[in-house]
């Protein structure tokens, strides 16, 4: 446990860092970064904030079907400020439960890509060799087509190995998968060139010398000093997973229409678009803008911040 | 030399220009969508009206329909009884099958045959039928087990095929689609029709020219006809806008007034006469997607009321339909004879409270957990309708889990199978127009009757719902001549499937179509579309 000197010391040493000053000198960045907090919130705790619960059916009823929103006409309702679809669902509350699944799984994917990146790219630069060779092939392979499609190909696989209804019970974790496996590359061979760097150096070398395991040294000592650029690198990917994921459920290959993401409200809502229930669609679509909008905004900060030759 | 380019340019611009207009002066495409794909080119692969309305083109039957729905010499110039129990046809001579091979009673005896043979779905058509046989070159004859007064009628919706093509193709017997098979006829067709198969790419387009040798004159103008399966309403209705396509069969209820405003778009609407309603599996002793083991909560007339109380069918006209439906009790639509208006009167709404009692008073006073299948491109707003129909049940305790998927697969799973066998499904939604005769016995027979292999009755009860007095009634009226007593035995046939609440009728829904202003067609109340009525200008 840290003593209470401990957190001050470190507190007053973040204080002092560039980092923070960077982030306090840019208004940009606070917007950024307050809208994106206060999103997660909301979606976080949509369970207690939501005025409805959306995807329960025992609470929805037809009658309350298509209700506009309260400001478009008189026809809305207090109860529903966004209006509703034609089965009666609450748009805000879908979109504050469709934001928290979003977010689960971009969130979800990056921490797959991540795990599996990293491990590659420490494997691949710290033992080089044909591993490195065999692996950094791979990526370059994949590289080659475009994340989505790949996110697809993994979809359309398991699609076929088991039935519609089993499916759309594993949706979650198949589309987490895929997306994680379609951005892992990024990460294995950003952390392998900081490998190639640091182990060469003397701290590791040292390291070597008193007869650590390779395990441990790429663990304990070399992965610390590559977390930077994985950082950056992560943050700039949510954004992209959660676009990922709105792509592949607005194509209809996401999650279904009983446990709606943004992507899949935005697909349901695009149905009767052209019959003039534009709310369906365009609040989901403004609150995936936003989200998205926002955290590539602080992505963008993190990585001029913590670049050196940017200063 | 120098190479001019903006000169060769503006040769190959106008070249294509000048081929544009040379191939838009006198060749007629006819683009249409819907929002599914034909299953098969196999006309009797199922029961299925826009199967066999889409193979019509390609495969006439003995007879057809004119635009009024009348019967008219199609395949045979004559037909009638030569007494109560013989059927005779006489055949068109000097009509030819499109690979030039000519048609005669061979060709009829065969297809009957293979359409009351196995794999096929035709077979409740069969129900009177005894034999079958070849007279002369240009007669066949057909003999029932009891008058069948309208088997010309039943018949009008079979398309004849060729013996040859079937026996060298290796399609001697139709493909069963209950099992997923397939064979040569599901991805080819040859017919003596108005129209040939030119491409079939499943799920993507089919493309179909006219037949240069066909035996009628041909009233459509085109030249060409390409289908394409368009999933996404939105999608359908922006290429209809943008002329990518000349036609929609079924525009979704929340664009139909859109589309009545746009300058260059008609719509054509229309009372339908299929009768959409929810199934449950009611013979079975244990459903097969449930939580309730060792028992059938539906074989609990409790339980059926229940359900069937509890759906709301005018809040379904209000917002899911946009009051593009004919909310309804029974499973016959009015305009078909047998129709009894008085008896069309669904029950009162039960309070979710009330409705819990009855679940309690049948042994489930905490409701219970049931699978739901559901098709998502066949009927208008198929999934909708079920979605609202999970949440109108949920609010009395029962846990619907729903499965909504394409027509294919849905009617693979969910019709009764080739050897007599219930569908796999415990709570379902299907429609049924009686096209075939317009008349309600069509729908005793298929659908309400106990289901029997041999006597080829019941073939689409899909769960097994079975009452012997309704069955009894059902088979003396078929043979009844007696207008009033034939009426009589309805109204106690009606009334025996209301009060059992053996289904959940929903409603009839609207037809509705959309083409380009340019397009002349005709839109029959069955909701087939013979292209042979299609001009375009």
């Amino acid at each position: 446990m840290w003593a209470d000197t401990d957190v001050k010391a470190w507190l007053a040493r973040a204080a002092d860092s560039d980092v923070w000053w960077s982030f306090k000198s840019s208004t940009l960045t606070i917007v950024a970064a307050g809208a994106t907090l206060l999103i997660i919130a909301i979606a976080l705790l949509s369970p207690l904030l939501a005025p409805h619960t959306p995807f329960d059916p025992a609470t929805l009823s037809l009658s309350d079907g298509l209700k506009p929103p309260v400001f478009w006409s008189a026809d809305g309702d207090w109860t529903f400020p966004l209006g509703t679809d034609d089965q009666g669902r609450d748009v805000l509350s879908s979109i504050m439960y469709g934001t928290r699944l979003s977010l689960l799984v971009g969130f979800a994917s990056v921490v797959v890509a991540m795990v599996l990146g990293i491990t590659l790219g420490l494997l691949s630069g710290y033992l080089g060799g044909m591993l490195d060779a065999v692996i950094m092939r791979v990526a370059d392979v994949q590289l080659t087509f475009p994340a989505i499609l790949v996110a697809l190909l993994i979809d359309g696989v398991v699609r076929g190995l088991i039935s519609v209804q089993r499916h759309d019970e594993i949706a979650i974790y198949v589309i987490v998968g895929a997306i994680g496996l379609s951005f892992w590359v990024q990460y294995a061979r950003t952390v392998r060139s900081s490998v190639l760097v640091e182990k060469n150096k003397e701290y590791v070398q040292a390291a070597r010398v008193i007869g650590l395991s390779p395990l441990l040294i790429m663990v304990r000592h070399v992965l610390p000093n590559v977390t930077g650029p994985v950082l950056v690198i992560a943050t700039l990917n949510l954004g992209l997973a959660i676009i990922s994921e709105a792509t592949l459920s607005f194509l209809g290959v996401g999650l279904p229409s009983t446990e709606p993401s943004l992507g899949t409200l935005i697909r349901l809502g695009n149905e009767v678009l052209q019959s003039g229930d534009w709310w369906i669609t365009v609040f989901p679509g403004a609150t995936l803008a936003a989200l998205v909008l926002a955290v590539n905004l602080l992505g963008d900060w993190l990585r001029d911040a913590l670049n050196p030759k940017l200063r | 030399m120098k190479f001019d380019f903006r000169h060769s340019m503006s040769v190959a611009a106008l070249v294509c220009a000048g081929l544009a207009t040379a191939t838009t002066a006198d060749a007629k495409t006819f683009k249409w969508a819907n929002s599914g794909d034909v299953s098969s080119m196999d006309p009797y692969a199922r029961q299925e009206t826009f199967l066999l309305t889409f193979t019509a083109n390609i495969y006439e039957g003995l007879v057809r329909r004119d635009k009024a729905l009348k019967l008219e010499p199609a395949l045979a110039v004559k037909w009638g009884q030569t007494d109560k129990n013989t059927w005779f046809f006489d055949l068109r001579q000097g009509v030819k099958f499109t690979d030039g091979t000519p048609f005669t009673a061979d060709d009829v005896v065969f297809s009957l045959n293979r359409a009351n043979g196995p794999g096929s779905n035709m077979g409740s058509n069969f129900a009177s039928v005894k034999e079958i046989k070849k007279v002369s070159d240009f007669r066949v004859e057909v003999t029932t087990k009891y008058p069948d007064p309208l088997l010309a009628d039943k018949w009008a919706a079979l398309g004849m095929m060729s013996k040859a093509w079937a026996e060298k193709n290796n399609a001697v017997n139709s493909a069963d689609m209950t099992k997923n098979e397939e064979n040569y006829s599901t991805r080819n067709a040859m017919g003596t029709g108005p129209f040939m198969l030119k491409e079939r790419k499943a799920g993507e387009k089919t493309i179909l020219v006219p037949n240069p040798g066909w035996w009628d004159k041909p009233t459509h103008n085109l030249t060409e006809v390409i289908f394409t399966p368009v999933a996404n309403p939105a999608t359908r209705v922006a290429a209809l806008k943008a002329g990518d396509i000349d036609m929609m069969y079924e525009v979704p209820p929340a664009d139909t007034e859109t589309l009545k405003k746009e300058a260059n778009i008609k719509v054509l609407e229309g009372p339908e006469t299929r009768v959409v309603y929810l199934g449950m599996d009611q013979e079975r002793d244990e459903l097969l997607e449930s939580n309730i083991k060792g028992k059938n909560p539906f074989k609990d007339k409790r339980v059926r009321e229940a359900f069937h109380r509890s759906v709301d069918v005018e809040a379904i006209k209000r917002t899911v339909m946009r009051g593009q439906s004919f909310p309804t009790d029974l499973m016959v639509a009015p305009g078909i004879n047998g129709y009894m208006k008085e008896l069309d009167k669904r029950p009162a709404l039960l309070k979710p409270e009330e409705a819990k009692k009855l679940l309690a008073a049948a042994g489930y006073p905490n409701g219970f957990e049931v699978g739901m299948d559901c098709p998502n491109d066949r009927y208008v707003n198929d999934e909708k309708i079920c979605q609202a129909v999970v949440a109108m049940l949920a609010k009395i305790g029962v846990k619907v889990n729903l499965r909504a998927q394409t027509r294919n697969l849905y009617f693979a799973k969910i019709l009764r199978k080739a050897d007599g066998k219930p569908g796999e499904t415990s709570f379902y939604m299907l429609g049924w127009s009686p096209a075939q005769t317009y008349d309600v016995h069509n729908v005793f027979e298929a659908l309400i009757q106990t289901p029997n292999a041999a006597s080829k009755k019941g073939m689409f009860n899909a769960g097994g719902y079975s009452n012997p007095a309704l069955d009894k009634l059902a088979d003396a009226l078929e043979q009844e001549t007696d207008k009033a007593k034939r009426n009589e035995m309805i109204k106690q046939a009606t009334k025996l499937y209301v009060d059992d609440y053996a289904y959940i009728p929903l409603h009839q829904q609207a037809v509705v179509w959309a083409a380009r202003k340019n397009i002349e067609l005709v839109q029959p109340a069955d909701n087939t579309f013979p292209l042979r009525f299609v001009t375009v200008k």
